[in-house]
């Protein structure tokens, strides 16, 4: 009796809710399935040649990639070189690009732009640089400069400017606002909020992003060197593209050690200063 | 003699939000006032129109024998220099040591280049020790900012402000974020500095009952308009009820 | 009338204000007593170092830099203010196509990557799961990252043959490295209390992940999966031109280096940059939307 009553008394549009819900997911689920079908049909992806693959490649990655005897001799030849080459040129591109985003995301700060025009045209410069892929900027470069260290490095340059810019902007907005209201109340000009409020406040959080600007970068770096034929990437690629596989395996080892050695160095650094 | 004066002021943000409709008031040396009225009166914008945080839109404003509508950089810097500020949320550079934020009352006082390497005298900070000294806070003088409870963030708002010698101090409202015992503790402090040092205080407060007790005069604001400016005995439970446009028994204050 | 606060002139007792400390050279100390003041000046000066090091040690090649620098600016010039298309087959229609290719590798790659992540994450979460599956699942997801995307693809063309399968598999790949970690640090920040209260009604670990962690965390975890969808894009246009599996990135290479071209490099960057910077604006949407 009590049960058929509150089966009753429950409110009709309380069960259409359930009932929404559960179509929502329903369409939801059947429409990433037809994307996916539309997709893999549009990009040529064949399931079973993909699934097949994965195997595939993990046995022959841990069948080919061992050094041998013969493949020694190019780490200290080439490798262990142009490793260091890519590392120091990752870290000089963020460098070099945080020192320019910074001062330039002053002016696109909503606490310390200049005029309101300046600061929009900053942030669309901004988003000018990061949104060119970094392959359009190497290929271009890649015309006059050829195959040089230099190519790659303004490359990243220029992606790493516009990315960090947005950071710095998001990041000084967020942390100084008001600690520059009052330094701004107590007679304090530009620069002595620029020295004493902002990089202050904010210095341990933009360090924070140009550590992780610097992982990516040598990642990207790698992809680059491919194109642009130098670095740690084209040694990689020549090794495979010349059936070196003792030396491709070394090569990929020593990338993923520098990969996370860094990642362990800067969140040391990050815990510390955060 | 009046050290403050509001003429006709009008504020209107993006020539749309009205804040300020035609407001006129007079302070003179020494006076301990306390701005009552709802959020979103127009309360912070009488304060920063003050020291040119905002710009007004109309009228004059007369401090200390500056214009303050027509002051040009210098005189801005000039005037700012003459009129402290306690914030809600302090505003400190949380990551620097209390007594370097208390420093930065002097940055007004410094050359550029002097500013920037944060170069003060030992004189300046000899001043800054006297002071954090008065406001109990030299212990906690070389801890950073973000280790403090709030009542002493405030109390190193209170001593930035005071290493500027001001003539004014503006606090916009400085206890809004406190517990009642420290609220207490910091309007002591505010009232003892404008008793001993004859410093003029204007507060922008929430809690009318904290703002009848201190204040030695108060006005009250609704939507960018003076209800009231006067002592605070002869402001009426109407009056306040106007004030913050609501019915009998609708206030925290008439509870008890 | 006032009176002064602090006396102007200062006397000898005046260090004896309790807590002042003064340097060797008998100045008042100012800075915190706080030690990431120093690493982050340390940090600082080793990046400068390593990037002097960097400039000294970097091999130019007799590089003629300016003239370099000159050329670039004149191609730019040509490339942004003069494109036009000669060399994509099909013309504007093909770039088009090439484009969609590219969109729908990233498609797969996400969603495969986010499938995985999904699943893994539960386990690699440190509120759902032991401390030792999980710290083994955390380093071995770190060594997926560490190794570069395109590393991944050039392994899979060796096994898959070059072409789309490659690149979305080795897309996805560094996809799931990144979206498993991301996931599994959402899911760690979740109220500790929920799942607690939900254990303590004698829910199972299915009820639980599907009646809480879920829906408590989805914001995140499709904030996330939309950004790694922008990256993925990037990614797949970077993998065509460096591994040449197809779509508009192996044009832009074709454009690059095959016929060195820049006003149709200018064109394929520019239909690039209208993708990426309409993703951009979805993304700022479905954030303020979820959250």
């Amino acid at each position: 009796m009590s049960h058929n009553l509150s089966k009753a008394a429950r409110p009709a549009n309380q069960t259409s809710v359930f009932v929404k819900r559960k179509r929502m997911y329903t369409f939801f689920f059947l429409g990433v399935i037809a994307i996916m079908i539309a997709s893999s049909l549009i990009a040529n992806f064949d399931y079973i040649v993909g699934i097949k693959s994965i195997p595939k490649a993990i046995t022959w990655s841990l069948t080919k990639f061992i050094p041998n005897s013969s493949s020694w001799h190019w780490l200290t030849d080439e490798i262990l070189k142009a490793l260091f080459e890519t590392a120091l040129m990752s870290v000089a591109v963020t460098a070099c690009s945080a020192v320019f985003a910074f001062a330039f995301s002053l002016l696109g700060t909503r606490t310390t732009k200049i005029n309101p025009l300046i600061g929009r045209a900053v942030r669309i410069i901004a988003s000018f640089f990061r949104n060119i892929p970094d392959v359009a900027w190497v290929l271009v470069l890649f015309m006059a400069f050829g195959q040089n260290i230099l190519t790659g490095f303004f490359a990243l340059f220029f992606v790493t400017f516009g990315l960090l810019t947005r950071t710095f902007i998001e990041t000084i907005d967020e942390i100084s606002a008001s600690c520059v209201e009052a330094l701004h109340a107590s007679g304090a000009n530009y620069m002595q909020v620029v020295f004493r409020g902002i990089i202050p406040s904010s210095a341990a959080a933009l360090i924070s992003w140009v550590l992780y600007m610097i992982e990516t970068n040598i990642r990207n770096a790698t992809l680059i060197g491919i194109i642009s034929g130098t670095g740690i990437g084209f040694w990689f690629n020549w090794f495979l593209k010349s059936l070196n596989y003792g030396a491709a395996g070394l090569t990929l080892i020593t990338i993923v050690v520098l990969v996370i050695a860094i990642e362990i160095t800067s969140t040391q650094i990050r815990r510390a200063i955060l | 003699m009046p050290i403050l004066e509001f003429k006709n002021v009008s504020k209107t943000y993006n020539n749309v939000t009205k804040a300020l409709t035609d407001i006129s008031f007079s302070i003179n040396s020494g006076e301990f006032v306390a701005i009552i009225g709802p959020s979103g009166s127009g309360k912070s914008t009488i304060l920063r129109c003050i020291n040119r945080l905002v710009d007004a839109t109309q009228g004059g404003i007369i401090f200390d024998e500056f214009d303050v509508c027509h002051a040009n950089k210098n005189e801005i810097r000039q005037i700012r220099k003459k009129v402290g500020m306690i914030f809600q949320h302090y505003n400190l550079v949380e990551r620097l040591s209390v007594i370097e934020n208390v420093l930065h009352g002097r940055l007004g006082h410094k050359s550029t280049i002097s500013g920037i390497i944060g170069r003060y005298t030992e004189p300046e900070k000899e001043q800054a020790f006297q002071i954090l000294e008065k406001l109990g806070l030299t212990e906690q003088a070389y801890k950073r900012c973000d280790e403090l409870s709030g009542g002493q963030k405030q109390r190193v708002g209170i001593a930035r402000s005071l290493m500027q010698e001001p003539n004014l101090i503006l606090c916009d409202e400085p206890i809004a974020s406190l517990d009642p015992s420290t609220s207490k503790v910091i309007m002591d402090h505010l009232s003892n500095i404008n008793k001993t040092m004859g410093i003029t205080c204007i507060l922008n407060l929430h809690q009318v009952d904290v703002a009848l007790k201190y204040a030695g005069r108060i006005i009250g604001l609704t939507s960018g308009k003076i209800v009231y400016d006067g002592p605070p005995n002869q402001l009426l439970k109407s009056t306040i009820h106007e004030i913050y446009q609501s019915n009998e028994g609708e206030l925290i204050t008439d509870v008890a | 009338m006032r009176t002064p606060f602090v006396a102007n002139h200062v006397s000898a007792q005046m260090g004896a204000i309790g807590g002042m400390e003064k340097t060797r050279g008998g100045k008042i100390k100012t800075a915190a007593h706080d030690k990431s003041h120093r690493i982050i000046k340390l940090t600082i000066l080793a990046l400068l170092g390593l990037t002097i090091l960097g400039f000294l040690t970097f091999n130019y090649k007799n590089l003629d830099f300016f003239k370099a620098v000159g050329d670039t600016l004149e191609n730019l010039r040509v490339m942004f203010f003069t494109p036009h298309y000669v060399n994509i087959p099909g013309g504007f229609r093909g770039a088009l196509d090439q484009l969609l290719i590219t969109f729908c590798m990233a498609v797969l790659s996400t969603v495969f990557g986010s499938v995985v992540a999904i699943f893994v994450s539960l386990f690699c979460a440190k509120n759902l799961s032991s401390p030792k599956v999980s710290s083994i699942i955390k380093s071995f997801v770190a060594f997926i990252r560490a190794v570069p995307t395109i590393l991944w693809v050039l392994i899979f063309v060796v096994s898959a043959g070059l072409g789309g399968v490659s690149a979305v598999i080795g897309l996805t790949f560094h996809s799931a490295g990144y979206l498993i970690k991301a996931y599994a640090e959402s899911i760690e920040e979740m109220d500790e209390g929920t799942i607690e209260a939900l254990k303590a009604c004698g829910a199972n670990f299915w009820q639980i992940v599907f009646q809480a962690i879920l829906p408590s965390s989805i914001s995140y975890l499709v904030a996330w999966t939309f950004l790694r969808f922008e990256i993925n894009f990037a990614n797949a246009v970077a993998v065509g031109a460096a591994a040449g599996s197809g779509g508009i990135g192996e044009a832009l290479y074709l454009a690059g280096h095959q016929y060195s071209d820049p006003r149709e490099l200018g064109f394929i960057t520019y239909l690039i940059v209208a993708v990426v910077i309409l993703l951009e604006m979805v993304a700022t949407k479905v954030k303020t939307k979820v959250r």
